[in-house]
């Protein structure tokens, strides 16, 4: 099956094909969703059967390169479509066809009806086939490849619905303003791998780590290789400073939230920097900047999701903070934690944006979680499902959620330090303070909700990927419980990916000198944590709802502050946006293509026309002028010739 | 005396610069035309004149060429100044000058 792999790439491709080509011929909505998904399901089993597989071989063949053909050969350079199947590319595979399958099938019931059904599924299949060629690459040029496709059906996606507004502007400029925000970070990643290449002469990834341990590269370099990197990173997953088009890509239809703003495309960063690690490892100083990024960009997003009100808009900022959350990992060391939550996100995250889907679907497209409320009576699977998901996120044991998201608060306090375990920390109170007031407005409490509103449980197409993905949610956990549980083995899900990681986590020598009493400690401290911030949710919003809105009067201004979302947006529009428009259409507009190219233009075209009306009076049809200048020619030609002999 | 090759050629240069300066200068198209003939016979002298004092006979065979298409020339020709003298009642070549900006 490994050598099989190529498949999970080409199948979305064909699924793509058919449905972009033949889609609005096909009249059978079920058709369209059955072809779409089946390629996806058909990829997920062919990942399964891979995973086994490598499973059954010792360690040192784990790893396995695909080749298909030579991409480009250049100079030196040269650069082939091959897949690289290995742990950790096995794992992302897993996690994006296996959810992806649920999410196309969720979709067949959630995207019915709607005029552009094709084109969701074939804009779908195309991102898992980009999303594959990221994860499978064996060399950055693929990657990059894959991480433009990524970009590129995120737009599309998030634009689905072009002609709807979003918010004070539309859909179509959420879109853009992903699409562009997107391209700030890929020029990063395009400058980190020119640098790759100056420094290691190759971007295939095996050549490249491999001297990137025997070569004698300075630190600087390797600093600025990772910081570039991690500039393509911010983009892709959503960190400060350019986290600002996820909570707008929610302008798109909601399994995309799911599949690409939550569950895959937005980790791809977090998979680049794991895959590069060998790099990182050798930059200890970016290390600790992608922990501050990462541990920062966790705890605003979580104090923003506060105080919103737009169901998805809360998960929005609850997926940057948890992508926070991973990349503090990866800037702590910790890169199979990191790879875990990953995981484990992909699956209680999917799960609470489906669910919301299902919530939105059966109330008519109403967004706002004021106008919910007592839900579970009408809703029980969504409601169960909800739940679940919540408490998962929430890092409730033994919900997978618990074991990931302890797991990157340890190592952060065991190679990291206080500072960022209590970031951490602070962060998973409020993501269960602020999941539960979501939960509680929905499902929970008086109906608020109009006369108009006939709230009804989703079809079992709708409920039953709930279900599935809440069993994941509930048992994706174990396959990491940490060594202070599963004693001599030690944390299966790190055993798996040790090899990746073996010689950045030799370069980086942390010797773990906490006991495990440390560790337990730390694990109860926070889910007593998490524990009370549920219960403070519920007591604020289940019992006494007016303390909600005293505190937002009596703390205007920071309400206002999370209200507006720190004001990032109108910052970003203040300094950058409206001083590039502005100069745009004075200066570069008005007189730089009106004035000066559009002069040049017209003015070689009047020049010429000047000249040729005088010229042209040359020609005045008689033809014993023409003769006689003609003769003159022939006499001047003899002359020469004569002279020149 | 004897009649040497420049004698000839002389000859056929008189006759060529008359027949440029009729061109040139005559305004009537028939007129023109008669000198365009006679540049065509001066090079048809010219011709005879090399084939005979080198002895290769190529060249007379040529001036039938030239004379043959001299003749279509001139039936083309007058034809073409007989239309434009039906439709503009003049041969004046001065006065056909429509083609021009």
């Amino acid at each position: 099956m490994r050598d099989l792999i190529y498949l999970t790439v080409i199948l979305p491709l064909l699924g793509f094909l058919i449905n972009g080509i033949f889609g609005s011929k096909i009249k059978n909505e079920k058709l369209i969703g059955i072809i779409g998904s089946s390629v996806v399901g058909i990829s997920f089993l062919i990942a399964l059967g891979a995973f086994f597989e490598t499973l059954a071989l010792p360690v040192e063949q784990r790893q396995k390169i695909v080749s298909l053909f030579s991409w480009m050969a250049v100079g030196n350079l040269n650069v082939s479509f091959a897949f690289q199947v290995d742990q950790l590319s096995l794992v992302m595979a897993l996690v994006v066809t296996g959810v992806g399958f649920i999410i196309h099938v969720y979709s067949i019931g959630y995207m019915h009806g709607d005029r552009g059904y094709w084109r969701f599924f074939s804009y779908m299949n195309l991102f898992i086939f980009a999303m594959m060629n990221l994860i499978l690459a064996d060399n950055f040029v693929l990657l990059f490849l894959g991480w433009e496709g990524v970009g590129l059906c995120s737009y599309l996606l998030i634009g689905f619905w072009y002609d709807r507004k979003f918010e004070k502007s539309t859909v179509a400029d959420a879109s853009k303003k992903a699409f562009i925000v997107n391209r700030i970070g890929d020029f990063g990643f395009l400058l980190g791998m020119f640098l790759i290449y100056m420094t290691f002469g190759s971007l295939n990834f095996n050549e490249v780590f491999s001297r990137a341990l025997s070569f004698n590269v300075p630190t600087y370099v390797f600093g600025f290789i990772a910081i570039f990197l991690f500039i393509g990173a911010t983009g892709k997953s959503a960190q400060i400073p350019l986290f600002v088009w996820l909570p707008d890509a929610m302008a798109g239809p909601t399994p995309v939230s799911a599949l690409i703003h939550a569950a895959t495309m937005v980790t791809a960063g977090v998979y680049m920097v794991a895959r590069t690690s060998i790099i990182y490892a050798s930059a200890p100083q970016i290390m600790m900047v992608i922990a501050i990024v990462g541990a920062l960009t966790a705890f605003f997003a979580a104090t923003v999701g506060i105080v919103q009100n737009d169901i998805k808009k809360v998960l929005a900022y609850s997926t940057v903070s948890q992508l926070g959350y991973m990349f503090l990992a990866m800037g702590v060391g910790a890169f199979s934690a990191g790879i875990f939550h990953v995981m484990t996100h992909a699956f209680f995250k999917a799960l609470l944006f489906l669910a919301a889907g299902s919530v939105i679907h059966s109330m008519q497209e109403e967004q706002d979680i004021q106008k919910f409320g007592g839900l579970k009576k009408y809703m029980p699977r969504t409601h169960i499902t909800f739940l679940i998901a919540a408490l998962a996120i929430s890092g409730i044991p033994p919900l997978s959620g618990f074991f990931s998201k302890d797991e990157i608060l340890w190592f952060s306090f065991a190679n990291g330090g206080l500072f960022f375990w209590i970031m951490g920390a602070g962060t998973a109170m409020i993501t269960a303070f602020y999941m539960f007031r979501l939960y509680i407005l929905t499902f929970d409490g008086k109906e608020r909700f109009g006369k108009d509103k006939h709230p009804h449980e989703s079809p079992s197409i709708i409920t039953i990927p709930l279900i599935v993905l809440a069993v994941l949610s509930v048992i994706g956990g174990f396959i990491g419980i940490p060594e202070v549980f599963s004693g001599e083995h030690g944390n299966q899900f790190h055993n798996w990916l040790a090899p990746i990681f073996k010689d950045a986590d030799r370069k980086l020598a942390y010797f773990s000198m906490h006991s495990h009493t440390t560790e337990i400690l730390l694990m109860v401290l926070s889910v007593v944590f998490a524990v009370s911030a549920i219960w403070f949710a519920r007591y604020i919003y289940l019992k006494n709802p007016t303390i909600a809105t005293d505190t937002a009067k009596r703390f205007k201004g920071l309400y206002n502050l999370l209200w507006n979302k720190y004001f990032v947006d109108e910052a970003y529009d203040a300094v950058i946006v409206n001083p590039i428009v502005r100069t745009s259409s004075s200066f570069l507009w008005k007189i730089a293509d009106n004035k000066i190219i559009d002069g040049v233009v017209n003015g070689s075209a009047k020049l010429i026309d000047i000249i040729s009306a005088n010229i042209r009076k040359l020609q005045n049809g008689v033809a014993q002028f023409y003769a006689l200048v003609m003769v003159l020619g022939i006499v001047a030609a003899f002359f020469w010739i004569i002279l020149s002999l | 005396m004897t009649i040497t090759i420049e004698y000839y050629l002389i000859l056929s240069a008189f006759m060529f610069l008359v027949g440029v300066v009729g061109v040139l200068i005559n305004r009537n198209a028939i007129v023109v035309f008669m000198s365009i003939e006679l540049m065509l016979n001066s090079a048809n002298l010219t011709l005879v004149t090399f084939s005979s004092f080198l002895g290769n006979s190529i060249g007379q065979l040529f001036v039938f060429f030239v004379m043959t298409v001299a003749a279509a020339e001139a039936a083309v020709g007058l034809a073409i100044i007989i239309a434009i003298f039906r439709n503009k009642l003049t041969v004046n070549i001065d006065e056909i000058n429509i083609l021009k900006w």
